[in-house]
């Protein structure tokens, strides 16, 4: 009983291996296509544009509440940490270079994953289900080119955009609760940002940020391609498009902290 | 002419086509008709290579398309126009760009020309003044009539129709009944419509063809089909539960 259970298991795990293989090398097959038409691709700028309008669109609102938060929950506990060790004056820096180097990128991603991601998952898989993209196709329209290459290269755009944008909400945040609740007055807080603010943290968190929009991007577009079903194919689709996204942002997000802030720039 | 010889297609646990063999002439409408579920869909599909066959050949004017690439594909896609069931018009563009992509992905057509030939084959299906509007504001006969405008944009010389008059009242249903006629008329084109409407196939039909388990199982004009005494085409004209195909 107990070998008819281990070879169960033996078998499910080597299946299980086999179907994270084939769908890693699907994944790499649409990004192949995607890097192959996008000089084509490139050559109708306005779908990218739509595109990137839809990203910033979709969000702004929330990446600024969250950015907001983070700044503020960084003083606070920033303050806590430092007490009788760090002086507070230090407490705009270590705001500024946690947030560019880190909680900027990386809680952008992961909220524009979780809204963008799954609204790409969404539209494309419903155009999937209601034959849409099969419509493309019988026109002779790559619908790679068409609906994949102008997301992802507006998401590879605009995520570094709203990383700025969510950078400098977040140091504002931490401002807010510097001035109000922890005694630091704005000399000090902006003395701070300047003494120890280096351009390779900034470029080390966009180039993360690419990266990242990159991820999301691609994901969004491969689950809602490979949709199947009706409204319960599109709703597993999305919902595996944003697990995927914030799983390789968090996986790829270590891999570039080696490789930028110890081996590029340590 | 397409000819088709010994498609099989199995999806999943499901064998869908056993070894369709089908030739349809240049310039002659068949009309594939069969149960819902039957593969009709699936046989359309893959002489327009959306689908690849397990096994057997397609010829589209002598040209073998099963196992030709993607792009080689759209080469031969440029010649077909097709009407999906549901329009399968893009939600996100207006009926005018819907109707005019292909002019601006292929012949890179911009302004007056595309908005001339919009206009010119939306009258064509009887439609006028929607170019503006979005899908989604449109009835079940306008998203067909739409989408037949834009099967038609390129002046294909094949067109493909998925259940043209499926979810339409009766009298949409002839509206688009004699669209299609009309059409063949005046391009003279060869059409293959799939349909389980038997008062739309023998209205649009030169030849039907019946698809039973993945095989076609009878040709004829549609006198012929009317009057057959073949069990199977007769349960099926008349549409009556008693008989050989069992539900």
């Amino acid at each position: 009983m107990t070998d008819e259970l281990a070879v169960r298991g033996a078998q499910y795990l080597v299946r299980r291996t086999g179907d994270v293989v084939a769908e890693v090398g699907r994944v790499a097959m649409m990004v192949v296509e995607s890097v192959t038409q996008s000089a084509r691709a490139l050559r109708s700028p306005r779908r990218i544009v739509q595109q990137m309008k839809a990203i910033g669109v979709d969000s702004l609102g929330l990446v600024t509440v969250v950015s907001l938060f983070t700044g503020a929950v960084a003083a606070v506990q920033a303050a806590y940490q430092f007490s009788s060790v760090v002086p507070l004056k230090f407490l705009g820096s270590v705001i500024l270079r946690s947030v560019i180097i880190e909680l900027g990128p990386v809680l952008t991603a992961l909220v524009v994953g979780g809204s963008v991601g799954a609204s790409i998952a969404a539209e494309l898989g419903t155009m999937k289900v209601t034959e849409q993209i099969d419509a493309l196709r019988a026109m002779a329209i790559n619908p790679v080119r068409y609906l994949v290459v102008p997301r992802v290269i507006a998401a590879i755009i605009m995520l570094p955009v709203i990383t700025v944008f969510a950078d400098a909400i977040a140091v504002f945040g931490g401002w807010v609760v510097a001035v109000t609740s922890l005694g630091v007055n704005t000399p000090t807080y902006v003395s701070g940002l300047r003494d120890f603010f280096y351009l390779r943290d900034l470029m080390g968190g966009l180039a993360k940020a690419v990266i990242f929009g990159g991820i999301i991007g691609m994901m969004g577009c491969y689950y809602g391609f490979t949709t199947e079903g009706g409204a319960e194919g599109v709703g597993i689709a999305t919902t595996r498009a944003v697990i995927s996204s914030c799983v390789l942002v968090l996986i790829s997000d270590y891999v570039l902290a080696n490789v930028l802030f110890r081996f590029l720039f340590g | 002419m397409i000819r088709i010889r010994d498609l099989h297609k199995q999806l999943g646990p499901k064998r869908v086509l056993t070894g369709v063999d089908l030739e349809i002439a240049t310039g002659e409408t068949v009309v594939v008709m069969g149960r819902s579920g039957g593969g009709k869909s699936v046989l359309l599909k893959h002489i327009i290579g959306l689908m690849t066959p397990d096994r057997g050949s397609i010829e589209i004017d002598g040209e073998e398309i099963v196992g030709l690439k993607e792009k080689e594909l759209g080469e031969i896609r440029r010649r077909f126009g097709m009407l999906f069931q549901g329009a399968a018009l893009f939600d996100s563009l207006t009926v005018g760009h819907n109707v005019g992509l292909p002019l601006r992905e292929h012949l890179r057509w911009r302004g007056e020309p595309i908005r001339e030939r919009v206009r010119e084959r939306l009258e064509w299906v009887g439609l006028k003044d929607i170019e503006n509007m979005k899908p989604a504001s449109l009835s079940g006969g306008m998203r067909k009539r739409v989408g037949l405008a834009r099967a038609i944009v390129m002046d294909p010389r094949f067109i493909l129709y998925d259940e043209p008059t499926t979810g339409l009242d009766p009298i949409m249903a002839d509206v688009i009944d004699q669209l299609v006629r009309s059409l063949q008329k005046r391009m003279g084109v060869t059409s293959v419509v799939v349909t389980h409407d038997m008062k739309s196939a023998f209205m649009v039909a030169d030849r039907v063809a019946m698809l039973h388990e993945g095989r076609i199982v009878f040709t004829g004009t549609p006198d012929e089909t009317r009057n057959t005494k073949d069990p199977l085409v007769r349960q099926f004209v008349e549409g009556t539960s008693e008989g050989p195909i069992q539900v």
